[in-house]
C-alpha cells in the first residue's frame, strides 16, 4: 500500500509533531489521527500547545519537525494548498463589527474567491444555517455573542471546506447559545465535515466522537468520551451523601485510600482507587462517628474528573526539575 | 441571620429592567450561585450588592450594613472580584497584593503571614516578581481571589470567575473557596457554567432580571425532571418563555 | 483621610508611571522640547535684512551713514526710493523688512551741531526677527554717532548722539522677546502636563477595569484622587525646576524676583491644572474621550486666551471678558511679574487670589465628583 491511499483515509494525520521555540518545546512529538465526519476534541489547559497545534495544522506555522497531512496536504510543503481546502475559526471572531452581517460575508467570499452566483447561495445557506435572517442589514457590532459566533463559523464554512478547525468556539458564551452552537456543529458532521475543535470546558467535550488531552505539549490521552471515563481514568469517583456534609470533607480526605474530596452543593465527591475498598472505609469512619443517615455510591467521572486526574498523573510521573 | 438579604430590589437602565424586584436570603457560611444567560442580570445584582450600583428602587443589607446608606462601611467587610481582571496588569504579583494590603489597611505584624499564605495555597509563590498582565488566566483568577482574600472578608462576591480558566486551575480555585467556607465566610458566586453551578449550596436562576428558581441544585433538578442543571435551567427557562407569550 | 492609603495610591500610581517609559519621557521631555524650540526660534541670528532707503539729502555725508549700512553683513538694501507710496507698498506687501528715511536736512543738521532725526519703519508682523532686526540698525547707528563724536575733538561737534532714531513700528507695536516668553512657558508646560498625563489616569481605570475593583474597597474618594494627584504634582514641580534652570544657564533668561515666589505660586497653578485634569478623567471614562476633553478646555485656551500667545488688549471685547475663565491669564502675569519686574504676589495680589480660588475649587470640584459608584 502506498503512503498517500493510506493518508487519504484520515482528515488529519501527524506523526512525531514538534514545535519549538528556542530552548522552549511547545509541542513536544504528539501523534494523532482524525477520521473524516468526526468531530475531535483537542483538549488542555491553557499554555498546553493546543493553539501552537491547530496553527501548524492550519499552515499557519511551520513545525519544527515531524510529518502530517491535513486533507491529503502535506503540513511541511502545502501551506498555502491547506489554506484553501479548511475552514477557520479563531476564539476571537474575526468579523468586522462595522459591517453589516450581509457585508462580512460578502467580505469572506471575496476572500475565498467564490463565483458571484455560489456567493448568492451560499449566503443564503450561511444566514439560515445560523438562524440571523432578522439581523442580515444589522451592523455585526450589535449582535449578541451567540449570534455573532455563528456568524463567524458561517464565515469559515463559506467555501465549503472539508475540514474545519474552531480554536476555543464557545469561550464566554452562556449554555442555551452553546447547545444551539453544538447541534449546528453536529449536523455539519453529520454530512461528512471533520471538525476539528479545542475547548478547556470540559462538558463540551462530551459532544466530540474522539478526544485527546494535551498537557505541557505532550498528548497524555486519547479516546472516546466513554473510553476516557472507564479505560483512561483509574481511579473512582463516589458520591457521598451526609449531614452537614461540609464538615466532613477534611475527614473524609485523610482516610487511607481517598485521594481527593470535594463539596458539590450537599454532598460530597471523593476520589479513591478503587470504589470497594475507598466506600468500606468511607462507611466505617461514619458508622464510627455514630452517623446513620449516609449513603455512598459510585458514580461516573466527568471528564473534568478524567482530565483533571491525568494531569496529576502525569505531573506525579514527571515532576518539574 | 441572613448574611445578604435583599427585599424588592431592582435596578433599571432606562426601559431596561435589568434586575427586577429580587428577593434573597442567604445564610452566613453558604456558598450561593447566582446562574444565568449573558445578560440576565447577573453582574448588577454583584454591583447592587457590593455597593457600587444604586438601586433604583427596593432595599438590600449585607453583613447587616444597608448597600445604599452604609455603602462604604459595607465595603469594610466585602471582598468583590469582578468580572473583568480588575488587577494591575503593570504591576507585580506581590505589588499588587501589597497594595490591596495597604488600601485595606492589613496591620503590618499580620501582613507577611498572611501574604505567604495566600501565595502559598494559589501556588502563585514562585510567580512572585511577575507582571500581573504576564499571568495565565488561571493564575490571574487566583491572583484576583488573594487580592480580595487579604483583609479576611466576611462575605466574597465573585462575578464569574472562572471564565477563560483551565480545569486544573479551576480545581485549585474551587479547593481555595472550600477553606474558606470552613472559615464560615459567605460566597456569593456567578457562573454561567451549570456544571459548576452544582457545587454549589444553593442556586438561583436568574433570566431577564427575574429570579426564576432558588434552592439546592438537587432539589431544582428533582422538580423538573431532569439529571443535570444545564437541562433544567433549559426547561425552566423554556416554560416561563412560553407562560409569557400565553 | 488614611495616609497610609493615600502613599499606597501614590506609590502604585508612581511604579504605574515609571514602568510606562512612554508617558514619563512625555513628562519630562515636553519642558525641554517646548523651551528649546521657542528660545531657539527666538535667538536665532538674522542676516540680510531686507532695506529700502529713501534719502532726501543725497550729500556726502548721507551717503557716508548709508555705507555703513550697506557695509554690515545684517542688512541688504533692496534699493533706493523717493516716495512715501512705494515705500508703503513694499512694506505692505513684505518685500521689504526695513525703511530708512534721511531728512532732506540731513548734511545741515550734521553740521550745524543739532540732532539729525532719521526716521525708520519696521514691519512687526514677525516680532522676533523685527527686535532683532531693530537691535541691529540701533548699533549701526550708535557706531557711526561714536565715530562722529570721537572725531568731535578735532571738528567744532559737541553733540554726543548727532543721529537721533525715529523708529516707528508697524502692524505690531509690542515686541515679546524670549524673557517674556520664557517665564509664559511655564504655565503652558504645566498646563500639558496636566492636561495630557493626569486626565488619563483616572480614564484608564475604568477603561481596564481596576476602577470595579478599587471601589469596591474601603478607599476614599479624596484618598484616592490625592493619591493619584501627588506623583504628578512631582512631575510637574520637577518640570518646573528643568524649566527655570534652561531658562537660566541656556537662554539667560534673567529671574529678577523671588525664587520662592515663582514655586509657591506655580505649586499653586499646577494645583489646580493637575485637579482639573483629574476631574476631566473622572467625567471621561475613557482615554480617547478625557484626552479630547483635555486638549479642548485646558491646554488650548491656556495657548490661545492666557496672553502668552496673543496680548488680551489686543483681543476683541467679548473674547476678553472670557480670558478672565483662564487661570494660566492670572498665572502667566505673575510669572511675567516676578520674573521680569521683581513685584509678585502681594503687589499682584488680586491674580493671586484668583489662583487660589481656582486650585480649591478645582480640587474640592474633583474629589466632589469622582463617585464610587459604576453609574
Amino acid at each position: 500500500m502506498n503512503q498517500q491511499s493510506q493518508y487519504s483515509e484520515a482528515a488529519v494525520k501527524v506523526e512525531n509533531l514538534e514545535k519549538t521555540f528556542g530552548a522552549f518545546t511547545a509541542v513536544n512529538r504528539i501523534s494523532f489521527e482524525v477520521k473524516k465526519g468526526e468531530i475531535f476534541g483537542f483538549l488542555g489547559p491553557n499554555g498546553a500547545g493546543k493553539s501552537t497545534t491547530i496553527r501548524m495544522l492550519c499552515g499557519l506555522l511551520t513545525p519544527t519537525s515531524g510529518a502530517g497531512t491535513v486533507g491529503g496536504f502535506n503540513i511541511m510543503k502545502d501551506q498555502e494548498l491547506i489554506k484553501q481546502h479548511i475552514g477557520y475559526m479563531s476564539q476571537k471572531f474575526s468579523l468586522y463589527d462595522d459591517l453589516t452581517v450581509e457585508e462580512n460575508i460578502e467580505f469572506y467570499s471575496g476572500i475565498y474567491r467564490l463565483s458571484k452566483k455560489e456567493k448568492e447561495e451560499r449566503m443564503e445557506e450561511v444566514i439560515k444555517q445560523a438562524g440571523i435572517e432578522d439581523f442580515r442589514k444589522n451592523l455585526t457590532r450589535a449582535l449578541s455573542g451567540g449570534w455573532k459566533q455563528r456568524l463567524a463559523l458561517g464565515c469559515a464554512i463559506l467555501h465549503k471546506p472539508n475540514i474545519i478547525f474552531l480554536d476555543e468556539p464557545t469561550s464566554g458564551v452562556d449554555p442555551i447559545t452553546r447547545a444551539n452552537f453544538w447541534s449546528i456543529i453536529k449536523e455539519m458532521a453529520g454530512r461528512g465535515v471533520t471538525v476539528f475543535v479545542t475547548t478547556h470546558y470540559m462538558d463540551e467535550a462530551e459532544n466530540c466522537d474522539r478526544m485527546t488531552l494535551i498537557y505541557k505539549g505532550t498528548i497524555i490521552a486519547m479516546g472516546t468520551p466513554e473510553e476516557m471515563k472507564t479505560d483512561i481514568m483509574k481511579d473512582d469517583i463516589l458520591e457521598v451523601r451526609v449531614p452537614g456534609a461540609d464538615e466532613w470533607i477534611d475527614k473524609l480526605e485523610s482516610l487511607p485510600g481517598v485521594k481527593d474530596a470535594a463539596l458539590f452543593s450537599t454532598t460530597i465527591h471523593t476520589v479513591v482507587e478503587n470504589a470497594k475498598i475507598g466506600s468500606a472505609s468511607i462507611e466505617a469512619a461514619f458508622k464510627m462517628a455514630g452517623v446513620k443517615d449516609y449513603s455512598v455510591n459510585k458514580i461516573r467521572p466527568s471528564l473534568e474528573d478524567v482530565f483533571v486526574s491525568s494531569i496529576e498523573k502525569y505531573d506525579k510521573e514527571h515532576p518539574a526539575k | 441571620m441572613a448574611v445578604i438579604k435583599t427585599t424588592n430590589l431592582t435596578r433599571k437602565f432606562g426601559d431596561l429592567t435589568a434586575v427586577d424586584n429580587l428577593n434573597i436570603e442567604i445564610p452566613e457560611g453558604e456558598i450561593f450561585g447566582l446562574v444565568g444567560p449573558d445578560g440576565a442580570g447577573k453582574t448588577t445584582t454583584m454591583r447592587l450588592l457590593t455597593g457600587i450600583l444604586d438601586p433604583t428602587a427596593g432595599e438590600g443589607w449585607v453583613y447587616g450594613r444597608h448597600i445604599v446608606k452604609e455603602a462604604e462601611t459595607l465595603k469594610d467587610n466585602i471582598a468583590y472580584m469582578s468580572q473583568r481582571f480588575g488587577l494591575y496588569e503593570d504591576l507585580t504579583v506581590i505589588e499588587n497584593i501589597n497594595f490591596y494590603a495597604d488600601i485595606y489597611c492589613v496591620p503590618d505584624s499580620e501582613r507577611a503571614a498572611k501574604i505567604e499564605k495566600l501565595l502559598g495555597f494559589s501556588n502563585l509563590t514562585p510567580f512572585k516578581e511577575r507582571l500581573a498582565g504576564r499571568l495565565s488566566g488561571g493564575m490571574k483568577q487566583k491572583l484576583g481571589l488573594a487580592c480580595a482574600l487579604i483583609h479576611t472578608p466576611k462575605v466574597l462576591f465573585l462575578d464569574e470567575p472562572t471564565n477563560g480558566v483551565d480545569p486544573v486551575s479551576r480545581r485549585d480555585f474551587w479547593r481555595i473557596l472550600h477553606n474558606l467556607l470552613k472559615e464560615k465566610v459567605t460566597i456569593f458566586y456567578s457562573t454561567s457554567y451549570l456544571d459548576e453551578a452544582e457545587r454549589c449550596k444553593r442556586v438561583g436562576l436568574i433570566h431577564k432580571g427575574r429570579l426564576l428558581r432558588c434552592d439546592t441544585p438537587e432539589e431544582i433538578k428533582k422538580e423538573t425532571g431532569t439529571k443535570s442543571l444545564e437541562e433544567a435551567f433549559v426547561s425552566i427557562i423554556g416554560e416561563y418563555e412560553s407562560a409569557k407569550s400565553v | 483621610m488614611n495616609l497610609k492609603r493615600v502613599r499606597a495610591i501614590a506609590n502604585k500610581e508612581y511604579i504605574q508611571i515609571i514602568r510606562d517609559p512612554r508617558s514619563l519621557a512625555l513628562g519630562l521631555l515636553i519642558p525641554v522640547i517646548l523651551i528649546v524650540l521657542f528660545g531657539y526660534a527666538l535667538s536665532l541670528d538674522i542676516k540680510d535684512v531686507p532695506l529700502a532707503i529713501w534719502d532726501q539729502d543725497n550729500t556726502k555725508a548721507s551717503v557716508d551713514f548709508i555705507l555703513n549700512f550697506k557695509n554690515s553683513e545684517y542688512f541688504r538694501i533692496i534699493g533706493y526710493y523717493d516716495n512715501y507710496r512705494n515705500l508703503e507698498r513694499l512694506l505692505n506687501y513684505g518685500r521689504t523688512m526695513m525703511v530708512l528715511v534721511l531728512p532732506k536736512d540731513f548734511s545741515r543738521y550734521l553740521y550745524s551741531n543739532q540732532s539729525v532725526p532719521v526716521q525708520l519703519i519696521l514691519d512687526g508682523s514677525d516680532s522676533n526677527t523685527a527686535t532683532i532686526a531693530l537691535g541691529y540698525a540701533q548699533s549701526v547707528v550708535q557706531q557711526y554717532n561714536d565715530k562722529l563724536f570721537r572725531k568731535s575733538s578735532q571738528t567744532n561737534l559737541v553733540n554726543s548722539q548727532p543721529i537721533s532714531l525715529d523708529q516707528r513700528v508697524w502692524f505690531n507695536q509690542d515686541f515679546e522677546s524670549k524673557n517674556f516668553i520664557v517665564p509664559g512657558l511655564i504655565a503652558i508646560i504645566m498646563m500639558i502636563i496636566a492636561a495630557l498625563l493626569t486626565s488619563l489616569t483616572v480614564a484608564r481605570e475604568w477603561e481596564r477595569g481596576t476602577m470595579e475593583q478599587l471601589i469596591s474597597t474601603p478607599v476614599r474618594s479624596s484618598e484616592l484622587i490625592i493619591g493619584k494627584f501627588l506623583p504628578y504634582f512631582a512631575i510637574g514641580m520637577i518640570d518646573l525646576v528643568i524649566s527655570v534652570i534652561l531658562g537660566r544657564f541656556v537662554f539667560f533668561v534673567p529671574l529678577r524676583g523671588s525664587l520662592i515666589q515663582l514655586f509657591i505660586m506655580s505649586a499653586l497653578f499646577l494645583t489646580g491644572a493637575l485637579s482639573l485634569g483629574i476631574f476631566i478623567s473622572t467625567v471621561a471614562k475613557s482615554q480617547l474621550m478625557a484626552s479630547q476633553m483635555a486638549i479642548l478646555t485646558s491646554f488650548l485656551p491656556t495657548f490661545l486666551l492666557s496672553g502668552f500667545t496673543y496680548e488680551i488688549f489686543n483681543m476683541p471685547q467679548a473674547v476678553q471678558a472670557v480670558t478672565y475663565l483662564i487661570p494660566a491669564r492670572y498665572f502667566i502675569k505673575i510669572l511675567r511679574g516676578i520674573y521680569l519686574k521683581d513685584i509678585g504676589m502681594f503687589e499682584l495680589w488680586p491674580e493671586a487670589t484668583c489662583l487660589m480660588v481656582f486650585s480649591v475649587l478645582m480640587s474640592r470640584l474633583a474629589i466632589h465628583k469622582f463617585k464610587k459608584k459604576i453609574l
